[in-house]
């Protein structure tokens, strides 16, 4: 393992980067108005809340190239990018529950922004957990890339719920209804979760392809002579 | 284009001829052992039951009916779909449908809807009994109910299809089964469930509509979805 | 591959199971009216084998061809043609002999005579009973004759012997003799070969997933 790999040079990049724009973060953007410094809470959930959907993405993009191509790669990709999903996920929920107590004064509401992430969660951890029931590689890797294209259905319901319905959750933000400021450091630090995604999901590839040429047979053994 | 044309057109009338027998067949195997049959239906009375013990005033659990109903149905359509492939298991007959060849697509809408037949049978069965206990008058349309138990029912069996065809072939499935489908349809069965309940409520609002509308919409993507995918999933050995 | 000779070509054949190669470099053809028995210990890889042919497995390397054409590449249209006594029967338990016969007929679309297909098989007397309560041999011969139902350019069977009586087995030889006369390939697994010689010509002998010459 002495050769250079790209992805820690992303890797080193990203911590910088998250370095620079929670410091950012946490001190020299403005506070809002009337939820204080609460707000700053939201400098890594709403990130989160992105990145998570991006990866559950990347795997469904990676599910249906592996149905398609059949290339074992992608079915690495998939579990990959679907485990850092489900720790971006927990994340996004965690904080997000951190950020409700101060400002809606509970930990959890049972209203669709929550419950249609926390079941997101919940199919992609089942997912996770038939990866790790089913022996047969082959096996594993068509009926997980099913199972990731069947549950990524709820993804965009997860994106349009506070649209679709009344909530409490407050509905996407653009950069016109928000501070100039704090769309800078919001971008920043988003793109610092986005850069940790890549590094940590070129990572889990690896692992996941060392894993996968060890349950393999090596390559067929030259013609014997009985 | 026109042999195009007949070509799609004959491989349809094949897809839905198979179809037609697959399901056939799922059903002659439901009719020759009425044990399953009854035991899916009494798993999902039971259930009912429990709920109308565990909820303590009638007024809660009048507004509970709607979702009751729903939480029967789909804990007895766990069962129900894991007893119909377990009989495909048994003696490798899926695998001998696809090497028969019945096409994937075929067997599944056979057995999907093999397997909503069961659940809207139940449902009928069931709701009456459930009204009755959570005593519930109904103030919209009988037909109405009638749609969202339909609906509802082929809504949960296209996904639960699926994924049984996965799970019976992994270990431990009667564990990996709900794992996997219970959060996959929290949307389907909240449709289901408040459509239900309006109909059983008095619907102010007149939203019930829009409910069915939503059931649909599910059934819309989630049935040719899980057509498409049963193919590699019954092949998954052979990918 | 026009040059590929008629009948049953296995060329270069091979199958991994996790780390293991299951069965590696099968090659040998049987020509069309000829049956082939492979024989070898329990675990050789003769399943595997005839899975791999039947399509329920896909070759991890090289092809098995029937008449000139790659058979897992054309499987959608060769399935047809292709006739797998496997160790699954195949059965429905709760449907008796006659309606298991009826639904894989209709399945197919295959118009056979289901009577004279339980006749052949010697089930009649119980031709409506559930097949929960048949013995494994009857099961045998319930699920040999759904695989005759195609009438195949290839049969493939998987130690059809395993259960049977006497009758059951003369039964075997006898469907054997009859497929070859059809001009089809016959292929059988099978831990009987002086048995099977009474309709085989061919013998392939494959120790743990290997050929060796026999």
């Amino acid at each position: 393992m002495k050769s250079f790999k790209w992805e820690n040079a992303v890797g080193v990049f990203a911590l910088l980067l998250f370095a620079v724009a929670q410091y950012m973060a946490l001190f020299t953007a403005p506070a809002e108005r009337h939820m204080s410094e609460v707000v700053r809470i939201l400098f890594v959930h709403v990130p989160a809340a992105w990145i998570a959907l991006v990866t559950f993405t990347l795997a469904f993009i990676g599910a249906t190239g592996f149905l398609i191509t059949g290339r074992r790669g992608l079915d690495w990709f998939v579990e990959a990018s679907t485990e850092v999903g489900v720790v971006m996920t927990t994340l996004l929920i965690t904080l997000g529950s951190l950020f409700a107590k101060p400002t809606w004064n509970v930990w959890w509401v049972w209203e669709p922004r929550l419950t249609s992430t926390a079941t997101m969660l919940l199919s992609f951890v089942g997912i996770l957990v038939l990866r790790s029931t089913v022996r047969d590689a082959d096996r594993r890797a068509v009926f997980s890339a099913a199972a990731t294209i069947l549950s990524f259905v709820n993804v965009p319901i997860v994106y349009f719920s506070v649209r679709w319905w009344v909530t409490v959750h407050q509905i996407q933000s653009s950069p016109a209804t928000v501070d100039p400021d704090m769309v800078f450091v919001l971008r920043a630090n988003a793109f610092a979760f986005l850069f940790i995604a890549i590094w940590m999901i070129a990572k889990r590839w690896r692992i996941a392809k060392m894993r996968g040429l060890a349950e393999t047979a090596p390559p067929l053994p030259p013609e014997v002579t009985a | 284009m026109d042999g195009l044309f007949t070509l799609i057109v004959s491989y349809l009338r094949q897809l839905a001829r198979q179809s037609v027998h697959v399901y056939r067949k799922d059903m002659l195997v439901e009719w020759r052992s009425p044990s399953r049959f009854l035991g899916v239906l009494f798993f999902a009375f039971a259930l009912i039951f429990m709920v109308a013990f565990a909820s303590n005033t009638t007024d809660v659990m009048r507004r509970q009916a709607g979702g009751s109903i729903w939480i029967g149905l789909l804990l007895a359509s766990t069962r129900s779909l894991d007893q119909s492939f377990a009989a495909e298991m048994e003696h490798g007959a899926l695998e001998g449908q696809v090497l028969w060849p019945v096409a994937p697509p075929a067997i599944f809408f056979g057995k999907a809807f093999a397997n909503a037949s069961i659940l809207f049978v139940v449902g009928l069965v069931l709701t009456p009994f459930a009204l009755a206990l959570f005593d519930v008058t109904p103030r919209g349309s009988l037909l109405e109910l009638g749609a969202f138990l339909f609906f509802g029912s082929t809504a949960l069996a296209a996904p639960g299809t699926l994924l049984t065809a996965i799970t019976s072939q992994a270990r431990g499935s009667s564990v990996l089964l709900p794992l996997l489908m219970f959060p996959l349809v929290v949307p389907i069965l909240m449709a289901a469930a408040k459509g239900t309940s309006l109909v059983l409520l008095p619907d102010v609002m007149d939203q019930s509509t829009a409910w069915l509308v939503a059931l649909i919409v599910f059934n819309v993507i989630h049935w040719p979805l899980s057509a498409l995918l049963f193919g590699p999933v019954v092949e998954g050995g052979t990918h | 591959m026009a040059d590929s000779p008629p009948g049953l070509v296995i060329d270069d054949l091979a199958r991994r199971y996790g780390r293991r190669w299951a069965v590696a470099r099968i090659s040998f053809q049987v020509a069309p009216g000829v049956a082939c028995q492979v024989t070898g210990p329990n675990g050789s890889g003769k399943s595997t084998l005839l899975r791999c042919i039947a399509t329920a497995l896909r070759p991890h390397h090289g092809a098995a061809r029937l008449d000139g054409k790659d058979i897992w590449a054309w499987r959608r249209t060769m399935r047809r043609d292709i006739a797998f006594l496997s160790h699954d029967s195949r059965l429905y338990e709760d449907l008796s002999a006659k309606d298991n016969l009826q639904s894989w007929a209709r399945l197919g679309g295959y118009s056979a005579n289901v009577d004279a297909l339980i006749e052949r098989v010697g089930l009649d007397p119980k031709r409506d009973d559930p097949v929960r309560m048949f013995s494994a041999g009857m099961r045998r011969r319930l699920a040999l004759s759904i695989a005759l139902m195609k009438q195949p350019k290839l049969l493939l069977l998987d130690e059809p012997f395993a259960a049977l009586d006497p009758q059951g087995r003369a039964l075997v030889i006898d469907v054997i003799r009859e497929i070859c006369a059809t001009n089809a390939v016959v292929l059988m697994a099978t831990h009987h070969p002086e048995e099977a010689a009474a309709a085989c010509d061919q013998h392939v002998r494959l120790e743990s997933g290997r050929q060796v010459v026999a």
